[in-house]
């Protein structure tokens, strides 16, 4: 089986580019160099050293040893809580930001719902002394005052979104509609494997030094590059794509990815997109979308503001389809707690994202010669208010 | 009987007017006198918005009435119960314009044959590209007799407008600039430059300028190079200003 992108830009029956005739040209400009852009030698060595020497990486693979008696497996983390500015988004930010200087585009737009692919973009921004426009919407920019003052002072122009629900959707439409007003010299810096292609494939690439890494550091820990589990949350989906990229036809290495549930997934406070959602079309790829039966979008809820998105990048939604990876829907609750457990066995407070991830150590059953890598995605820095919040009077 | 090109051939040398309103906008069941107040004022052809939560291609005027008419609780079944009567209304040109995913979950065969049941005349789904309406979605429009739009913008490279011209029926919505809907005050000489371009090409399909028409000014441009206009955001405007549906109609015509 493949379970990468396939020439017309599918993974399976999902994926595609349905967007505005407006965009078409732009679309097929960055259809037809991105491999060739990514592939050549230049590129590589620039993006390498900048991930090296500015991003931190290769960030550790790190073995969690009282986390693993709890298991009863051995768990590793793979630690993008490392990276400058806390999370993963920044091996993306990076690779897309040389990608548009490449194709000589001159401003930059981005959309966040959390802020920390807005925060990633506005670092990259900075970086390369561009022009940064981050779309978010009005009720994040209340909720996350932190990485909107972050972005700010990093010289970013900050646009709440009053449109919709004023969340991650919509402003991801408005990054769209203003890419639609500024065809010519502006670069969409999608933030995860979503979007038209080849936008997923794009950010699955750059992302794709996860994997990459796991499977050196894992052949120096344990003897062999490949572990029985590899385990990452998804919202959108790229670090689970980044975690996954490399081992994706190796079979043997079974792929655990959790969603969030929210409240539950028989309540209608929830964000479980693989299990809830129906194939449709939203910002330009057939995927599966939380949707009335009428078809307009619904807005999830979680307690993670990195994975209420009513869609699912289209190479996870086949990998689902396919039975490759198993899906866990993965309550408030759940990652919650998973939190707190990290943080008092390992001394590491990880985002509430990834501790979806961490929950499914709770939830599924493992061998005690079972390896397991578990993807930390980003650090807990910017939940402290919601923690604080929830575990109030605890500590 | 093919109402658009009846259309096109009686007004050889008339300019078209296309209006464009939400359905269930401004009221839930608004829709039907809408379009018999358009109808009556003397309006050629009307496009049916139907509404969708994440109209990506529109501008904040039209996303605001999409809103409004989900929100008044429009859906697609009540659409075509609203439109069930329709062409004891009106023998005008008739033209749903949606969204891919609202089609999809409605089953786009079901919404041919519905469309086709109540007498629409075609579609404009501007989130439907060229590829994929040739690979997939062409022969189910056809088997029902629709007519499909698809659009050119001054970013299409003319290869791809003649593949356009080819593959689409009816018209060709030209879009006047890059920019999502809305309407603007005057247009540019660069835009009457692409205008002509395009009517130099002798195109086999008729076509008509949309995005940013709302007064004299910019319908008189739009009409120079084209065939005729359509106007959106600024009816919708003129029907959340006025008392009444056909004072919207009035105004938005004293202003041509
Ligand atoms: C730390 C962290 N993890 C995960 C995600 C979810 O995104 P993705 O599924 O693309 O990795 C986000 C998004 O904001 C995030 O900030």
């Amino acid at each position: 089986m493949n379970y990468n992108v396939n020439e017309q830009g599918y993974y399976g029956e999902f994926g595609g580019a349905y967007v505005p005739e407006i965009l078409q040209k732009n679309v097929k400009e960055l259809r037809e160099n991105y491999l060739k852009i990514m592939q050549s030698p230049d590129f590589i060595a620039e993006i390498d050293q900048l991930l090296h020497d500015y991003a931190g990486r290769p960030t550790p693979l790190y073995f969690a040893k009282r986390l693993s008696e709890e298991v009863g497996a051995k768990v590793y983390l793979k630690r993008e809580d490392l990276c400058h500015t806390g999370a993963h988004k920044i091996n993306n930010a990076l690779g897309q930001i040389l990608l548009a200087r490449r194709m000589g585009k001159t401003r930059i737009v981005a959309e966040t719902g959390a802020g920390q692919h807005g925060v990633a973009t506005a670092t990259v921004c900075a970086l390369m002394n561009m022009e940064c426009v981050v779309y978010m919407g009005e009720t994040d920019v209340n909720r996350q005052f932190l990485n909107v003052q972050r972005m700010k002072m990093l010289g970013a122009k900050v646009v709440p979104v009053i449109s919709g629900n004023k969340t991650l959707k919509d402003a991801t439409n408005e990054a769209i509609r203003d890419w639609c007003c500024n065809p010519q010299n502006t670069f969409y810096i999608i933030g995860s494997v979503v979007g038209p292609h080849p936008y997923p494939d794009i950010v699955a690439k750059f992302q794709s030094v996860i994997s990459e890494e796991i499977k050196k550091q894992l052949k120096e820990k344990e003897g062999r590059e490949n572990p029985d589990y590899l385990i990452a949350c998804v919202g959108g989906g790229s670090n689970a794509a980044g975690t996954f990229y490399h081992y994706l036809q190796n079979e043997e290495v079974k792929l655990y990815e959790a969603e969030a549930a929210g409240l539950g997934i028989d309540t209608d406070m929830t964000a479980a997109t693989i299990h809830l959602g129906k194939e449709g079309v939203l910002h330009g790829s057939r995927t599966l979308i939380m949707q009335t039966p009428d078809g307009q979008i619904v807005e999830p809820y979680s307690i993670s503001a990195g994975l209420d998105y009513p869609g699912i990048g289209p190479m996870h939604a086949n990998l689902a389809r396919m039975g490759r990876a198993k899906v866990f829907a993965i309550t408030d609750k759940q990652a919650m707690d998973a939190a707190l457990r990290l943080t008092r066995l390992e001394g590491i407070i990880p985002a509430i994202e990834s501790s979806h991830a961490l929950a499914i150590l709770a939830e599924a059953k493992f061998k005690p010669s079972d390896v397991i890598v578990v993807t930390v995605s980003g650090r807990g820095d910017k939940d402290m208010n919601t923690y604080s919040k929830y575990f109030e009077g605890q500590f | 009987m093919d109402r658009i090109k009846r259309l096109f051939d009686s007004k050889k040398n008339e300019k078209i007017l296309s209006v464009y309103f939400t359905a269930g906008f401004p009221k839930k069941d608004s829709t039907v006198d809408v379009i018999k107040a358009l109808s009556d004022g003397g309006v050629d052809m009307i496009e049916i918005g139907i509404p969708f939560s994440d109209p990506m291609a529109d501008g904040p005027v039209i996303q605001q009435s999409s809103q409004k008419a989900l929100d008044n609780g429009m859906t697609q079944n009540l659409l075509f119960e609203q439109l069930k009567d329709i062409r004891k209304v009106t023998d005008i040109p008739l033209i749903l314009m949606g969204y891919i995913n609202t089609a999809m979950q409605f089953g786009f065969e079901n919404l041919c044959k519905k469309a086709v049941e109540v007498g629409i005349d075609g579609f404009i789904i501007p989130d439907i590209p060229l590829e994929e309406y040739s690979s997939q979605y062409k022969p189910i429009v056809e088997k029902y007799g629709l007519k499909f739009i698809l659009l050119i913008t001054p970013e299409t490279p003319e290869e791809r407008i003649r593949k356009i011209d080819s593959a689409s029926s009816g018209f060709i919505y030209m879009v006047s600039s890059a920019s999502t809907t809305g309407a603007q005050n005057s247009f540019s000489e660069d835009k009457q430059r692409y205008f002509k371009k395009i009517a130099d090409m002798n195109l086999k399909n008729p076509t008509l300028v949309g995005f940013g028409v709302s007064n004299k000014a910019t319908f008189d441009a739009a009409c120079e190079h084209s065939r005729g206009a359509i106007i959106g955001s600024a009816f919708i405007r003129a029907l959340e200003e006025q008392p009444t549906v056909q004072d919207a109609v009035k105004s938005l015509i004293s202003k041509l």
